[in-house]
């Protein structure tokens, strides 16, 4: 098995854990903590076509690399508004629960 | 087409027209206080004038217009492109915000004096960003940046959910926050699958190499999917109603009438720049059948809706549903070019239809509240005397969604209509007429309650502003006019020549009929009169639909709908 296909593997394995979260996990907290889960798969699979599509010659497709930063930056900026929303709503209400339709 | 990967003139007003917002929100930052509202009543004219002069160097070029980030071309470069559905939307955006700014003047500006709020300050940054990213959407050409653009739209929509600060709306912040999440994580996996496949994700550069192949389709079905989980179409409106229901109207009427219009457009965008050759037609008639599908839950739940405020955002689920069903129509069987520019002349057209009519209708709903201290549907009594230009304005934004003449959702119906005539889907024909129905039968009951005669006089009246109660009416009588605006772009020239006839006044009769039926039959309490209902079968109906409704709306419903979404529409690209 090649380096690629691993990776490859493991960014299905985090994807397909992290939904299992998003799904099954009442607690907002958790879901947050699912989401981050499963998009670091998808920066893993992104960091692994790097590799991949290094046809030119290069040792990597510095691209995916570039974006992949924006894009862990962009997840953790949305992690940090949502636990700040999480925490103002157990201020406010005293509880993380999302109500009677979780 | 080399001219989609060089600056043309004019490209530098593209460019300005996303960082003037952003621009205007930092400085608001850094100034604080009441300079906020300074810097965004001096921006909302500014930004108007650019989507104009956009728009008319877009006249006067042949092509859009391009500009080029750095001077780099892609694929390593990014380039800002507007066409004409960016133009148009950049536009209509710019004067929904200014419309919107007028009205919040009232409840988010500072006299002098006045101490500074943290919600006011809070709602004229957040203004601004939602403004900022839609530009963006607009103009982006590369599928990273549209990434970003939407994420920048969630995280500036979020915090205006719960401008109030009580803990329903924190509560609705948050599920919108992490619903949209899945949707931007699953919108990402499949930009990142495209990249895989062809290396590039400038957008004409994709749909030049794309193939109807397993990873085209899959990042397709991946990026569809997390895209309606953002517009709230259903059955993943999730978030919606509470969202948009609990909001201060001059926040409810941004997230209604512009913030899903961004992830709406890019699906757009999707389906017939980008992936035109991956896209099939069964696909397309399951995002119409969604559609079908929310306007009649969206429409039944708002009927049977006691406040004034929840029952537009149920309508709002029903008119997502109408943006939807122009995708048979692009992409029929038989696949003519011609129609899949009416489609979208139609689509867009409807989607700025309802961003002024909803707007207004938000804003009014807002200062019937303010004004009777409540927007119970069943006390509105004596409402139309006690705030006329608001009630006025709130039922000219209905007949203006329902599609009277010469209303944008007219012409965008009739444009729908021809297409699926056409294309011999009839079934469509009757989706569109019953969505209007439905929009009618909330006209109605609305009418009627407002108009009734009060009991006793109203008392504990409060004063609202008359701008607020005129930029209501300025955004809903924009839409009751939008036709007139459209009339001289490429529609078939024999679309309007019958609009008076005995016909369509005797179509528009009936669908007003059905439509007093329908309300009739669904509302809580009969229309005239008070007294019991003596319809326990549809009542039982009506309830049927709303505990259909609260079903989908649990979080794990919807999360599963979400992946049954993305595979069902996986599963017919894949079929011819």
């Amino acid at each position: 098995m090649s380096v690629e296909t691993l990776f490859a593997l493991t960014a299905c394995a985090l994807v397909g854990i992290g939904l299992y979260g998003l799904i099954a996990q009442p607690h907002p907290l958790r879901k947050l903590i699912a989401f981050n889960v499963m998009g670091s798969g998808v920066f893993v699979l992104f960091g692994a076509l790097a590799k991949r599509g290094a046809a030119a010659g290069l040792v990597a497709d510095p691209v995916p690399q570039a974006l992949l930063i924006t894009a862990i930056v962009v997840a953790f900026a949305a992690t940090a508004v949502t636990v700040a929303l999480l925490l103002r709503l157990i201020e406010t209400t005293g509880s993380a629960s999302l109500g009677n339709e979780d | 087409m080399a001219e989609l990967w060089t600056s043309t003139d004019g490209g530098a007003l593209v460019a300005a027209a996303v960082l003037l917002p952003f621009v205007g929100m930092l400085l608001g930052l850094l100034l604080g206080g009441r300079w906020v509202q300074r810097v965004a009543f001096v921006l909302m004219p500014l930004g108007l004038g650019l989507a104009a002069a956009i728009a008319a160097s877009w006249l006067e070029a042949s092509g859009p217009l391009v500009y080029l980030l750095g001077g780099w071309s892609p694929p390593l470069g990014i380039a800002l492109r507007a066409d004409g559905l960016s133009v148009a939307m950049l536009l209509a955006v710019a004067g929904v915000v200014c419309g919107i700014g007028l009205f919040a003047r009232a409840d988010f500006g500072l006299g002098p004096g006045e101490p500074e709020s943290r919600s006011a300050f809070t709602y004229w940054l957040l203004l601004l960003a939602v403004w900022g990213a839609l530009n963006l959407v607009f103009v982006s050409g590369d599928l990273f940046t549209l990434y970003v653009a939407l994420e920048l739209l969630t995280f500036a929509g979020v915090p205006l959910v719960c401008l109030a600060g009580s803990g329903e709306t924190l509560r609705a912040a948050l599920r919108y926050m992490l619903f949209a999440l899945c949707g931007s994580v699953l919108y990402l996996l499949g930009a990142v699958l495209l990249y895989g496949g062809y290396g590039t994700l400038d957008m004409p550069m994709l749909a030049e190499v794309l193939q109807a192949e397993p990873i085209a389709i899959a990042a397709l079905a991946l990026m569809t999917a997390g895209l309606l989980a953002k517009t709230a179409l259903f059955p993943l409106h999730i978030w919606l109603p509470p969202a948009h229901g609990g909001a201060p109207a001059a926040a409810s009427a941004v997230l209604s009438a512009l913030v899903i219009k961004g992830s709406w457009f890019l699906v757009l965008r999707l389906w017939l720049d980008v992936m035109p050759g991956v896209a099939s037609a069964q696909a397309a008639q399951l995002l119409a059948g969604l559609g079908a599908a929310a306007i009649v839950v969206g429409s039944v739940v708002a009927l049977r809706q006691q406040r004034l405020k929840l029952l537009v955002a149920y309508s709002t689920v029903a008119q997502i549903g109408y943006l939807f069903l122009l995708f048979p129509m692009a992409f029929d069987a038989a696949g003519a070019m011609v129609w899949r520019e009416v489609a979208a002349t139609a689509g867009v057209l409807q989607a700025i239809a309802h961003a002024t009519a909803k707007a207004g209708m938000f804003m009014a709903a807002g200062l019937i509240y303010a004004r009777l201290g409540h927007d119970r549907i069943d006390e509105l009594a004596g409402a139309a005397r006690a705030l006329p230009v608001a009630v006025a304005a709130f039922l000219i934004g209905g007949l203006a969604l329902m599609g009277v003449l010469p209303s944008g959702a007219y012409l965008a119906k009739k444009l729908l209509l021809a297409s699926a005539d056409v294309s011999g889907q009839w079934w469509w024909s009757w989706v569109l007429q019953g969505g209007a129905a439905f929009t009618a039968g909330y006209v109605v009951l609305v009418a009627l309650r407002v108009f009734a005669r009060p009991g006793a006089p109203l008392a504990d009246l409060r004063p609202v502003s008359k701008l607020s109660q005129w930029a209501a009416l300025g955004l809903a009588l924009a839409s009751l006019g939008l036709s007139l605006a459209a009339v001289e772009g490429p529609l078939p020239a024999d679309l309007l020549a019958k609009a008076f006839s005995l016909e369509e006044l005797g179509t528009m009769a009936l669908l007003f009929a059905v439509g007093a039926l329908l309300a009739a039959a669904l509302a809580r309490r009969p229309l005239l009169g008070g007294g019991d209902p003596v319809r326990p079968g549809f009542a039982g109906l009506g309830g049927l639909f709303e505990s259909g409704d609260r079903w989908v709306r649990q979080w794990s419903a919807a999360m599963l709908s979400l992946l049954l979404v993305a595979g069902a529409c996986g599963w017919l690209l894949t079929r011819p």
